[in-house]
């Protein structure tokens, strides 16, 4: 297993979406920090900087992603923020950063869908690191 | 953020203001959902000034106690009840009235709080009727014409969330058995498999849940009456619960003559025999029994379901037929259901103006008996 020594913050509510989701994380390299929630997730960021997140839209409330990725951007600037969400367009929400707009008021950098492949996740995480 | 009006209808100033001062900064908020409830409380020291400001405002939730000066607050939930007045009624009683506090739960009251009560006590309390009322307008408003889109779309997202999460949770442990991540060795991966299972029977209680929330609180079911046989129903419901009961190592005996018809709607008796008999196996113990019989006695049809499971104590029995009610307990753990089973049953046998009663005792067993009209009047 190769090293690279990034930390990526992952947080969901769901305990088997973190399990497989550090495993893969793991399995590319990355060192991962879980929380189960926002508030967990701000407690964390007190402490440590990632070198990107990796947040769960729906927590504690339906746009918990939004917050907690719109607080660390305030705290971390220049960390990347990818967030994850298994809705999509058949409930008529459709988060996708296409317009200006819909970045600047969407504090985050990707909209991911969840069950993406591992490749997919690999390459965009590579992207927004730089690596 | 939305504001329930809660009516307070103690004579005990000092009960009331305490309510009022637990109330003020409590709020009830549910994952996923933009809405918050916060409480507006209004205070009656007697069950009369209580009817009075029923009849001239809009309350969601009445907090009853019994003992008041005047008439008491068994009538007051009677008039609310009669008047089909919209409130969410729960009693506040003390430990030496729980006998009355059940009834009030069979006649409408939707929980009661034991008096004293801790603040938490009352809060739980407080969240758990605000999630039943929230989720009964929720389907009102589905289920009526117009204006209902916002709830219906907010209720399709949370369904959305909660159903693709087990299924992207199976999926993921699926594609890492599939591609041996965590090595050969099988039994590693045990684990795996008991989340998905677990997942997966999570997903199928939800289901179970919404619809028969949506067919039956809408009420707009069509029925198809005609002559149904009740004993060839117990039959196929024998026949679907057999595998269950046969992994549970419960028997089942089914004592009837060879047919015995009334009319009724086919789904309505299948409803019926699939739910009781399904608790029969579920709360059973191993090497238990389910008996049934059926029979008929003039003009009405007898259905005895008779367990030898772990049976429920008097309280359990009380909140039976209420909605979403399962009882929970260490003998209960682990056997997943909708909560929804028994008081769909109870909606049934009401509306073919049958009656159902229940006897149990813990540890030995519980017997549900239901009486149907054979020719039930037009539904």
């Amino acid at each position: 297993m190769n090293n690279i020594n990034k930390t990526v913050l992952l947080v969901d509510d769901d305990t088997d979406y973190l399990f497989q989701m550090k495993f893969m994380l793991e399995k590319l390299g990355f060192t991962v920090v879980t929380a189960s929630g926002q508030k967990e997730a701000e407690e964390l960021l007190e402490k440590q900087k990632p070198d990107l997140a990796l947040l769960d839209l729906m927590m504690e409330n339906e746009d918990s992603g939004f917050i907690l990725s719109y607080k660390l951007k305030r705290k971390y600037p220049d960390v990347p923020v990818i967030i994850a969400t298994a809705v999509t367009a058949e409930t008529g929400k459709r988060f996708e950063l296409s317009s200006e707009m819909e970045k600047k008021w969407i504090k985050a950098d990707l909209y991911l869908d969840k069950g993406i492949r591992e490749d997919q996740l690999h390459r965009e995480l590579n992207r927004l690191l730089k690596l | 953020m939305a504001t329930l009006n809660v009516l307070v209808v103690d004579d005990e100033a000092g009960i009331r203001s305490g309510i009022e001062r637990i109330l003020r900064n409590f709020i009830v908020d549910y994952p996923f959902l933009e809405e918050e409830f916060s409480f507006q409380v209004t205070e009656a020291g007697s069950g009369e000034y209580a009817i009075d400001l029923i009849n001239n405002n809009t309350f969601d939730i009445a907090l009853l106690d019994n003992k008041l000066p005047g008439i008491d607050g068994i009538e007051v939930l009677e008039y609310i009840n009669t008047h089909s007045i919209d409130i969410a009624v729960m009693m506040i009683t003390s430990y030496a009235s729980l006998d009355l506090a059940v009834k009030a739960t069979q006649n409408g009251a939707y929980n009661f709080v034991p008096k004293p009560f801790t603040p938490q006590e009352l809060k739980a309390a407080m969240d758990s009727i605000t999630k039943h009322l929230y989720l009964k307008r929720m389907t009102r408003q589905m289920g009526g014409n117009g204006g209902g889109q916002k709830a219906r779309n907010q209720f399709i997202s949370v369904l959305s969330h909660e159903l693709k999460s087990p299924i992207n949770a199976v999926e993921g442990y699926l594609k890492m058995i599939r591609e041996r991540q965590i090595g050969d060795n099988l039994y590693d991966y045990d684990k795996m498999i008991d989340r998905s299972l677990e997942r997966l029977n999570g997903m199928r209680s939800m289901i179970m849940d919404l619809l028969d929330l949506t067919k039956l609180e809408s009420g707009r079911k069509t029925r198809v009456m005609k002559k149904v046989d009740l004993v060839e129903h117990a039959h196929k419901a024998i026949f679907s619960i057999e595998p269950l009961a046969h992994q549970r190592k419960v028997n089942i005996m089914l004592s009837a003559p060879e047919t015995l018809y009334m009319q009724a709607d086919s789904s309505d008796i299948e409803s019926i025999f699939n739910n009781l008999l399904s608790n029969a196996v579920k709360y059973n113990k191993e090497n238990g029994q389910v008996t049934i019989g059926i029979k008929a006695e003039g003009n009405t049809m007898e259905i005895v379901i008779e367990d030898t499971g772990i049976g429920m104590s008097e309280e359990d029995l009380s909140k039976l037929f209420n909605e979403f009610v399962r009882i929970k307990s260490e003998k209960t753990k682990g056997i997943s259901g909708s909560g929804l089973g028994l008081s769909i049953i109870k909606k049934i046998v009401d509306e073919y103006n049958g009656n159902i009663t229940v006897e149990s005792k813990p540890d030995v067993g519980t017997t549900f008996r239901l009486r149907l009209p054979l020719n039930p009047r037009n539904l």
